[in-house]
């Protein structure tokens, strides 16, 4: 019993030491990315960065239609996302309770959420690259869309579940019409939990890269042209990083530290200033 | 963001309850016919504008399998079946076969969830059992924010700090130690080059850990601290009341949050991309450079000429869609059925 | 007669017959800074049941989870003063818990079957202590469950889930899960609080038969019950313990205003 109960103590304690092995390698490699990044990317890090255009192999350059074009596109993205995803969402939380088309929206929506995102650049391309015959901002805004859908989608309908009924049925004692409910009441209620979906939607298409290869493709020079190819952070990273040209790698780093940034301070900001209190 | 992420995020945060309007008026305030037939007009309107947003999804899903079935069509009419099981990819004599990029794509994802599920176990015990409660916030987010740095960052610190890493280092004492071994050795031979199926895969899995690890960690949490101590009572050290009780009791869980990291390591893109090699060759070494479906497409889409290898690559992507696909919809089928099977046993 | 007394003022009258189990001490209890129990002094007799009554939050089901140290799990929660159990202070911090609550055993308030079969849900408490043959394992198993009346029930079905047996089984369950390691004392919180009335009579009648091997304390939000089933019932209120002695001092003769405005529903 004794040798028994040794092993036992023994089995508890590795294992429990492994377990703090476990979250300190997880924390190594987030530090350890962010190190790098640090690192790398301060080394390339100046104001020419916001002034210059990417500068073709061998001279010097910033990214300034890059990040300029990235923000154009996660913008639209959003933009025509996020109300396609509230009302989507409206519908499954509000009037889900019958019929089929609630449960397989839902359904579709939850694997939407975890698709590749390359295959949603691929569908818009062959959907409308193809069809209108060029790439363009356009283009890329309406895939990131396809990404910022099902993540508002989601977070709309969990936030609106939350609400009490006791809450919609005191609107509907007043006599309110239900849209005007659902829209003045139910959903305002819930506003920080919809908005802090909202970030976290444009936090994941800040990063995205797959999308946008064919979509909006690359452009070396500044351009408000939305019918055509638009630089973004993200491509400009990917090529610049695969290439050969340490000029280039160096801008790389430079974008990714600033990509990463944003995304992190994007996530930071959804958890924090509009995290209620929990009370537990 | 994600979906176990998403979701945790909107359970945590309770919605702020507007001041609940004054119910006083109610009774009296009868709205004359007219008016009343407006509302109803109103509210129909506004519920099929939200029901034909809701059925825009449903849309979106099967315009997304049309336009692939469509577009390789060309190559599913010229290399029929063959093309799952021909590992040939020449663009000049367009003679295309999936098997590599396939094979790639199921390797990368097994290794990491051969390392990502145990370390993500470690974690989420860590954040429920063992962690000071003042650390469980920010550690945990720590996790999560993993989770949100971009994949091209994983591939790019992958290609310069840890593919170096793993030829110098990790590869060489791989393939003396393992490598020798018999029949498994066949996994680790060849030169160290540092990129390759395992690096993909290892990058891989730091990149599924938060998603498992945070699905994992809120099961964990809502295990009913009644359960536990009863283990505790009869004298069960933490890691039995976790493996024996706490494991058990919320299997369904953590099964869908293995299934969620298998879905996104199935379609990842820019890490594997920067990562895999990028060779169409077929080895039993996971040491040597692949091919993937997504970083295939990642890399040769836009450069394609031709039809067929334009068509080719697009039936690699219904092939990835489809994949991923059978892969959540199985997690989610699962998880409905165990569900429910909970639900009659309570 | 000395060891007996309740708070320093409140002497019994009726001391145990029995030797102590377990000698509370200056017993104090702190969540964070909340003193839940005020020293208390209080003797288990062995091979007796001992109830605790009292309105929720008094700290009768605090005072239980003192006595396997359940409170450890939770950082902020502690206690001073001593619990004497087998001739040592169960509150050091040297006391392997794991042993502890290897001796002292616990039901709660709900049924918790764990995730495994019947049969699985006795023997891994044993498996956790003793390396048994298949046969041996098989008569512990039976006999635990003979020992909380249930074996009649459930022999048939031994490989199907805890999970499916009604409320009162699944509490019976636990009572031989409990007992399957061989304790010396048994910690029941409120065992019957969630079951129908005829469960209730059925563990009731358990604990009576319970008590020739095993020392009780249990918490219970039923007078009557603890009336019924408990040689001893102590009094809380406010983590005070008021009064303590034979139950039927305690029910006929309070000597407590309080313990009688308490029984005799007159309390608050």
């Amino acid at each position: 019993m004794t040798t028994r109960y040794s092993r036992r103590l023994f089995v508890n304690r590795f294992n429990l030491v492994m377990s703090l092995i476990t979250m300190a390698f997880g924390l190594t490699f987030l530090l350890w990315i962010l190190l790098t990044l640090l690192q790398a990317g301060f080394h390339a890090f100046s104001t020419d960065l916001f002034t210059q255009m990417t500068p073709p192999p061998g001279s010097k350059g910033g990214l300034l239609n890059a990040i300029a074009g990235s923000v154009l596109m996660a913008t639209m993205g959003t933009l025509i996302g996020t109300p396609i995803g509230i009302l989507a969402g409206i519908y499954l939380a509000e009037f889900g309770s019958r019929g089929w088309l609630a449960p397989v929206t839902r359904f579709i929506n939850d694997i939407l959420l975890s698709a590749p995102s390359i295959v949603i650049g691929l569908f818009i391309y062959e959907a409308y690259v193809f069809r209108v015959g060029h790439f363009s901002a356009w283009a890329g805004a309406f895939a990131l869309a396809l990404i910022v859908i099902p993540v508002v989608i989601r977070t709309t309908e969990n936030m609106l579940k939350l609400v009490p009924d006791s809450l919609r049925e005191a609107a509907a004692a007043l006599g309110t019409p239900q849209w005007k409910m659902i829209l003045k009441v139910t959903l305002r209620s819930v506003r920080a939990g919809v908005i802090t979906g909202i970030l976290l939607a444009v936090a994941r298409i800040s990063g995205e890269t797959a999308p946008l290869l064919f979509t909006a493709l690359n452009n070396q020079f500044w351009t408000s042209n939305l019918d055509a190819p638009m630089a973004n952070l993200p491509v400009v990273i990917f090529q610049f990083a695969m290439s050969p040209y340490s000029d280039w790698q160096q801008l790389a780093w430079a974008g990714a530290l600033l990509i990463t940034m944003a995304v992190l301070l994007l996530n930071i900001l959804a958890r924090t200033v509009f995290r209620q209190p929990r009370t537990r | 963001m994600n979906a176990p992420i998403m979701q945790a995020t909107a359970q945590a945060i309770p919605g702020i309850i507007a001041p609940v309007p004054r119910q006083g008026k109610a009774s009296t305030a009868r709205m004359p016919d007219p008016k009343q037939k407006n509302i109803k007009l109103q509210d129909l309107l506004f519920r099929s504008v939200t029901r034909t947003f809701a059925f825009l999804v449903l849309a979106v899903l099967l315009a997304i399998i049309g336009s692939l079935v469509y577009g390789s069509l060309p190559a599913m009419r010229k290399f029929g079946f063959g093309f799952l099981t021909s590992a040939e990819w020449n663009p000049v004599t367009e003679q295309f076969g999936a098997l590599v990029p396939i094979v790639g794509t199921i390797a990368t994802s097994a290794i990491a969830l051969l390392i990502g599920i145990p370390i993500s176990f470690g974690i989420a015990l860590f954040l429920t059992e063992l962690s000071p409660s003042w650390l469980k916030r920010p550690l945990g987010t720590a996790i999560e924010l993993l989770a949100a740095i971009p994949s091209i960052i994983y591939g790019m610190w992958g290609l310069f700090v840890l593919a170096p890493l793993f030829a110098d280092y990790v590869q060489p004492w791989l393939i003396h130690t393992v490598g020798a071994a018999p029949v498994i050795g066949a996994l680790f031979k060849g030169p160290p080059q540092g990129i390759g199926v395992l690096t993909a895969g290892f990058v891989l899995a730091i990149m599924v850990i938060p998603f498992i690890a945070s699905v994992m960690r809120d099961v964990f949490d809502v295990v009913p601290p009644v359960l536990k101590e009863s283990a505790y009572g009869l004298g069960c050290t933490t890691w039995e009341v976790v493996w024996n009780i706490v494991l058990p009791h919320t299997k369904v869980g953590v099964i869908g949050g293995i299934m969620l990291g298998l879905g996104r390591a199935l379609g990842e893109t820019m890490a594997v991309t920067f990562l895999i090699g990028n060779a169409h060759q077929l080895t039993t070494s996971i040491l040597a450079p692949g091919n993937s479906i997504a970083s295939a497409l990642a890399n040769e889409f836009t450069e394609a000429v031709g039809d067929f290898y334009t068509s080719a690559l697009i039936e690699l992507g219904l092939i990835l869609f489809v994949i991923t696909f059978i892969v959540l919809a199985l997690a989610k089928l699962l998880l409905l059925q165990l569900a429910k099977g909970e639900g009659r046993r309570t | 007669m000395e060891t007996l007394v309740a708070t320093p003022e409140v002497r019994t009258e009726h001391a145990p017959i029995t030797a102590p189990k377990m000698s509370m001490r200056n017993l104090d209890f702190y969540y964070g800074k909340f003193h839940a129990l005020k020293n208390v002094n209080l003797d288990v007799a062995e091979r007796r049941v001992t109830a605790f009554i009292g309105p929720s939050g008094c700290g009768k089901s605090t005072l239980l989870r003192t006595l396997n140290r359940m409170y450890s799990l939770y950082p902020g929660q502690r206690a001073t003063g001593q619990i004497l159990f087998n001739g040592e202070n169960l509150l050091d911090a040297t006391v392997d818990l794991n042993m502890l609550r290897a001796k002292v055993g616990m039901v709660f308030q709900k049924p918790t079957p764990f995730p495994m079969s019947i049969y699985e849900n006795i023997a891994f408490g044993i498996r956790l202590y003793e390396n048994l043959s298949e046969r041996e394992m098989d008569e512990r198993v039976e006999t635990a469950l003979a020992k909380a009346a249930i074996l009649d029930e459930v022999k048939d079905k031994l490989k199907q889930s805890g999970m499916a047996l009604s409320g009162g089984q699944q509490q019976r369950l636990c009572i031989a899960r409990a007992i399957a390691v061989q304790p010396d004392v048994l910690l029941l919180d409120e065992p019957t609080s969630a079951l129908d009335p005829i469960s209730t009579a059925k563990i009731e009648e358990l604990l009576s038969d319970l008590k020739r091997d095993y020392t009780i304390a249990m918490v219970t939000h039923n007078m009557q019950q603890a009336a019924r089933v408990s040689d001893f019932t102590a009094y809380m209120y406010l983590g005070d313990l008021i009064e303590f002695g034979e139950t039927d001092q305690i029910f006929l003769r309070p000597m407590r205003k309080e313990t009688e405005d308490y029984i005799t529903g007159r309390f608050g």
